[in-house]
């Protein structure tokens, strides 16, 4: 670039000229015309650009979560300074797997929750996508219609499926009575049996728009001709997507396998509001907050089962930042 | 009148006071909870404190304290408002309320007094008060305690830290008790159990006439506390009680195991499904006369309407061990505290004699149809007459109880027994189990 005889004027030359005639000599100026570029305000501008990010991610994210950590080998119950707090080891780690019981549950609802959204609802927001994608009639209304639930809060998703499953008022209770299928309503939301999957209802009902959407997306970045190749080739239509559109949409794929872990690993709001994640909604995420917000004030034990969580997410971001770069090195 | 020592203060002087009171009303009644502007509280009270009766404290305390309340419902924030607007009168206080809604005021309150914590806010007595006490998070209020009268030693005791030292004025109290309609039960004949096996006995007739016996719900984790607590009384007695929440006795004691088999054999006479159910909406099938009683605090009248409430009765729990007896009950004390370093401390004092004197806490009597207050000088004439059997009641009661989650832990209440309680609801039958798990949890968390 540097031997490029006319080099394309910069954003703003006017002040940086300025700037550059104001600077403390012409040292900068005779070194070769790269780094002219980049000084006065053009570097304050990349350092500033670099710093703040990395001082927001810093402070917002990683002391926080290596306090976390940190604050997971102790016993504190958030009052008063640091001296306060106790080094206790792996107590903590030790007391949540052998006697908490919401744990166990916690981790097995999470692996449900998780391949419910994996093996249910994202199967099925690509089937919609795909079958939009179509063109078929009103496609508008339909895509308006099932991404609906995702500006929805789950808070309030969790309202609207409590009309549906409440056992005094619901419409699938009234149903189902109608229908003699059962003679006493089913509590739904309150049953250790049905409240999991009907709280995996609710939050199906909401992931299949968001993964619609992406896909969506995606599907009309695909080069029609790939298809229509396939179609000269003489594939059919279930050969031509599995064949040649779903590996073409490998980065959306990627981005899709990502969103569904993340999903599941954080879903906490809807259990929250039908019962603060107690009686078979256990989350770990509802766990982390039962003990460290509010009165509780576990903040070791808390922190403990959220360091946990880290761990546990930590798997997927690696295996999806390796993906990444190696779709990079390519 | 002394000089506004802040702008707001002297802006607040000049809304006329009819304007005042309006906009203060239109404000509660809006919803906006916070910072409901105390500055327009009535601001001419301020030469007549010396009427206060037990306005103690050095007479020239006065100027603006700010009050942090959980009384965020509609009916006991227009007591609050009400009981400020009072206080304010007689001693010249201005008082600035920051009302936050009562669930997020407890999950908050580490937070909050560790914060910038109001002047004054409300709390509860026992270990819930005695906690922050020990944590140096509220101020020490035993000046105030010598200038105010007609409190129950009991009241003084449950207001007291573990050095010793008051942190709280007692505002008022419920007891909870067995609630039923008269109505329902003349049409069908039933009378008050006096033993269990009448209960029993009432519980299965009420089953063959169709009702639900126990109305029961459990959503929020707490309601089922009152059954366990009342138990708990009748089949171990107060000692027992206190023992297991410091956890002085181990829950896996023969005692617990008996309180649980207990509740077993009661829960086919409960309300199925209770997990799914909030006591609100259990008390409205006592309401609706779809079931005949209902274990609950005094607070279940909120939920019936005005022109029923006369039809309202209760009885204490019946006696289960005869050498226990029945003279045991939970009975919650709500209050007021400071915080360890309010800004307008001589203020702040002044308003908490005013609001434990028997003048304001006679006005309260007049204004609170729903709790008790605790100053037993109080006139309390204008009590309607499930208070006065309310009253009565717990003045019959030889120990008085807080409740599991405000005399126990409060991580352990919440993150312990709720959970524990529920899991008993859903499964009762492994009964060693559960105090196991209990007893090894609580282990973990009164040791550390």
């Amino acid at each position: 670039m540097a031997g490029t005889s006319q080099p394309p004027p910069l954003v703003a030359p006017g002040p940086a000229t300025q700037a550059d005639g104001a600077g403390s000599g012409h040292g900068g100026v005779s070194r070769n015309r790269r780094v002219k570029r980049l000084t006065g305000v053009d570097r304050i501008v990349v350092v500033l650009m670099v710093a703040v990010p990395l001082l927001m991610v810093t402070v917002f994210v990683w002391l926080p979560a290596i306090a976390t950590v940190a604050l997971s080998f102790t016993s504190w119950n958030g009052i008063g300074d640091f001296s306060r707090i106790k080094w206790i080891g792996f107590k903590n780690y030790h007391d949540v797997v052998t006697i908490y019981p919401a744990f166990w549950p916690a981790v097995r609802h999470n692996i449900i929750w998780l391949f419910v959204l994996f093996l249910v609802a994202t199967p099925a927001g690509i089937f919609l996508a795909v079958l939009i994608d179509k063109g078929l009639r009103g496609s508008r209304v339909y895509q308006s219609a099932i991404y609906m639930p995702v500006v929805l809060s789950l808070a309030l998703i969790a309202f609207i499926w409590q009309l549906q499953f409440s056992a005094d008022f619901g419409v699938l209770n009234t149903v189902l009575q109608g229908l003699h299928l059962t003679d006493h309503p089913i509590d739904f939301f309150g049953d250790p049996t049905y409240n999991l999957w009907a709280a995996l209802a609710a939050t199906c009902w909401r992931h299949i728009g968001y993964i619609m959407l992406l896909y969506l997306a995606g599907l009309k970045g695909v080069d029609p001709s790939l298809r229509e190749a396939a179609q000269v080739d003489g594939a059919s239509e279930v050969q031509t997507f599995f064949r040649i559109v779903f590996p073409v949409m490998r980065p959306i794929n990627v981005i899709v396998f990502v969103i569904t872990v993340i999903e599941s690993l954080r879903a906490f709001d809807l259990v929250w509001v039908i019962n603060k994640g107690r009686n078979g909604l256990e989350l770990l995420s509802a766990l982390v907050t039962s003990n460290v917000v509010g009165e509780a004030s576990r903040i070791g034990f808390g922190s403990a089962l959220a360091t946990i969580m880290l761990v546990i997410s930590l798997v997927f971001i690696v295996v999806y930042l390796i993906t990444v770069f190696r779709e990079e090195e390519r | 009148m002394s000089r506004p020592k802040t702008e707001a203060e002297y802006l607040a002087r000049l809304v006329p006071p009819s304007v005042a009171a309006l906009s203060r009303r239109s404000v509660l009644r809006g919803g906006l909870g916070f910072g409901a502007s105390a500055a327009l509280l009535a601001a001419c009270g301020g030469g007549t404190s010396s009427s206060a009766s037990g306005g103690g404290g050095s007479s020239s305390a006065g100027g603006t304290v700010t009050f942090g309340s959980n009384a965020s419902d509609a009916a006991p924030k227009e007591v609050f408002a009400k009981l400020m607007a009072d206080a304010t009168q007689k001693t010249g206080v201005q008082t600035k309320i920051n009302t936050v809604n009562h669930e997020n005021f407890q999950e908050n309150i580490n937070n909050y007094l560790q914060g910038g914590p109001d002047d004054l806010f409300t709390w509860f007595a026992g270990y819930r008060m005695r906690f922050f006490a020990g944590q140096n998070l509220v101020g020490d209020i035993s000046d105030v305690w010598k200038n105010v009268q007609g409190y129950a030693d009991a009241f003084k005791t449950a207001s007291t830290g573990d050095d010793g030292k008051q942190y709280l004025i007692p505002g008022s109290y419920y007891p909870w008790a067995v609630f039923y309609r008269k109505s329902v039960w003349a049409k069908h004949g039933y009378e008050v159990p006096k033993t269990m096996d009448d209960l029993k006995t009432l519980a299965a007739q009420m089953q063959k006439d169709g009702l639900v016996p126990i109305a029961f719900a459990d959503k929020q984790g707490w309601p089922a506390m009152g059954t366990f607590d009342i138990l708990n009384l009748r089949i171990n007695g107060y000692q027992y009680h206190v023992d297991l929440m410091a956890h002085k006795k181990p829950w896996t004691d023969p005692g617990v195991t008996k309180v649980f088999d207990t509740w077993r054999g009661l829960l086919p006479l409960h309300q199925p499904d209770p997990l799914g159910r909030q006591w609100e909406d259990a008390a409205q099938t006592l309401r609706t006369g779809k079931a005949g009683m209902m274990l609950m605090g005094l607070f279940i009248t909120e939920q019936f309407k005005a022109d029923e409430i006369a039809d309202v009765d209760f009885f204490t729990f019946p006696a289960i061990d005869p050498s226990i007896g029945a003279d045991a009950l939970d009975a919650p004390i709500d209050g007021w505290m400071m915080s360890a370093s309010p800004k307008n401390e001589a203020g702040a004092k002044k308003l908490l004699t005013y609001l434990g004197s028997a003048e304001s806490q006679s006005f309260r009597a007049a204004n609170d149809p729903t709790t008790l207050v605790a100053n037993s000088k109080a006139d309390v004439s204008k009590y309607t007459a499930l208070q006065k059997k309310s009253a009565e009641l717990v003045g019959a009661s030889k120990n008085i109880a807080q409740f599991l989650d405000r005399d126990a832990d409060p991580g352990f209440a919440s993150t312990v027994m709720i959970p524990a309680i529920q899991s008993f609801l859903q499964k009762p039958n492994d009964v060693n189990g559960l105090v196991n798990s209990i007893e090894s949890q609580a282990k973990t968390i009164y040791t550390t």
